[in-house]
């Protein structure tokens, strides 16, 4: 039951772009249609739950304090490890695809590749290594979570392109405050456990 | 100092401003906004992350090979990142807002305004150029981070640098203000002024 409420939270009360504003910078560029969204939701929820049991087991039995030579703390070394591991494993991810599902390496195109410095995943190793918890409901769900909102926010884009905004706040600035908007509405959720 | 250096330095303080302008770094920019003391410190940083690691780009670029210059320059900048984090964390004083930042000051080496300005500009620029281009484009991070900031702890605690400014005029502190979403409609106000300062950056 505790893996599902934390599946739950991670994906309405935690979610990675309206509570923690990770992946925020992809988040805004892609999302001006539904369809290219949806695809770089689907490499992120991909990536996420390959990349954090990685980066788990090498923070518990590498960098962990005395974890690999007793009384030696690797713990500093864990950004760029963690870096090292997501780029090595979209890489990998990015071959995979190609070799056995063109249509969906070419669907993705450029977004694959750079997942690699979207902050989505490299936040989730490191909100793992604060809490000190595995947990692949957790990684599912914040992947989940980021599909949602991306998608949702196309959708809302794609419809906004109709309506008659001031010059000004066209564009950029209105996506910002449709994404406040959205944020407070997720809010909503906020307190619900199972 | 020439013309071209200058226009370097100003360039992305205002008009080519990475957040409002280039839509860069925005992941990091709102989470550390809600007091001005945690802004500061994250802008420094960033200035210091993005001034460095560009010089040191800048004097490697005839060396790196094209192919692999992606991991070259994640390898560079998460180097900086955990020099600056060891640093925040040694002092008592920045250690309990290293605590604070929690895990935004590992997320800089994912922060697009350090690799978006190597990519453009260190790897076809001369060391020194480089570095203030690097240092300028963080203190454009910085300058928006500092506004955001101000008016988060200003109506979210009725404080400046932890200062009480509007309590005693028995001002009851916003909470709306403090949560995240604030952040966001903000900074979407700054956009809208910016721009209609700057006509020449609507969308069409």
């Amino acid at each position: 039951m505790e893996y599902l409420s934390l599946f739950t939270k991670s994906i309405f009360v935690d979610n990675m772009i309206f509570a923690y504003f990770l992946g925020m910078c992809s988040f805004l560029a892609v999302s001006k249609n539904v369809k290219t969204a949806a695809g770089l939701g689907v490499a992120v929820i991909f990536v996420l739950l390959v990349t954090l049991p990685v980066n788990y087991l090498l923070n518990t039995y590498v960098l962990a304090p005395d974890a690999l030579i007793k009384g030696v703390d690797l713990s500093f070394l864990s950004f760029i490890v963690f870096i090292a591991v997501i780029a090595a494993i979209v890489q990998i991810v990015e071959m995979v695809v190609e070799k056995f599902s063109p249509e969906l390496y070419s669907s993705l195109g450029i977004f694959l590749p750079l997942i690699a410095v979207n902050c989505a995943i490299l936040g989730g190793s490191l909100f793992m290594q604060q809490k000190d918890f595995l947990n692949i409901g957790y990684s599912l769900g914040s992947g989940l979570g980021w599909f949602l909102a991306i998608v949702s926010l196309a959708a809302i884009r794609e419809k906004m392109s109709y309506s008659n905004v001031p010059p000004a706040l066209k564009g950029l600035g209105i996506t910002f405050i449709t994404v406040g908007l959205m944020g407070i509405a997720f809010m909503t959720f906020m307190g619900i456990s199972l | 100092m020439d013309a071209k250096l200058k226009e370097t330095i100003l360039n992305p303080i205002f008009k080519g401003n990475p957040i409002t302008v280039l839509v860069l770094g925005i992941c990091s920019s709102l989470a550390v906004t809600v007091t001005l003391k945690g802004a500061l410190v994250m802008a420094l940083s960033v200035i210091v992350v993005c001034g460095i690691s560009s010089l040191i780009l800048s004097l490697l670029r005839n060396t790196i090979p094209g192919r692999v210059r992606i991991i070259v320059q994640l390898v560079v900048v998460a180097m900086m990142v955990i020099l600056v984090d060891q640093v925040l964390k040694s002092f008592e004083a920045t250690y309990a807002i290293d605590k604070q930042l929690s895990v935004y000051i590992g997320l800089i080496i994912t922060n697009c305004i350090v690799m978006g300005r190597i990519e453009a500009f260190a790897l076809g620029n001369k060391p020194w150029p480089s570095f203030l281009d690097g240092v300028a484009n963080g203190a454009g991070y910085g300058l928006i981070l500092l506004i955001v900031a101000f008016f988060r702890e200003l109506l979210g605690s009725g404080t400046l640098f932890g200062i009480d400014i509007l309590n005693r005029f028995g001002y009851v502190p916003n909470n709306l203000v403090i949560l995240p979403p604030f952040a966001l409609i903000l900074l979407g106000c700054i956009v809208w002024v910016q721009r209609s300062i700057q006509k020449d950056l609507q969308e069409k």
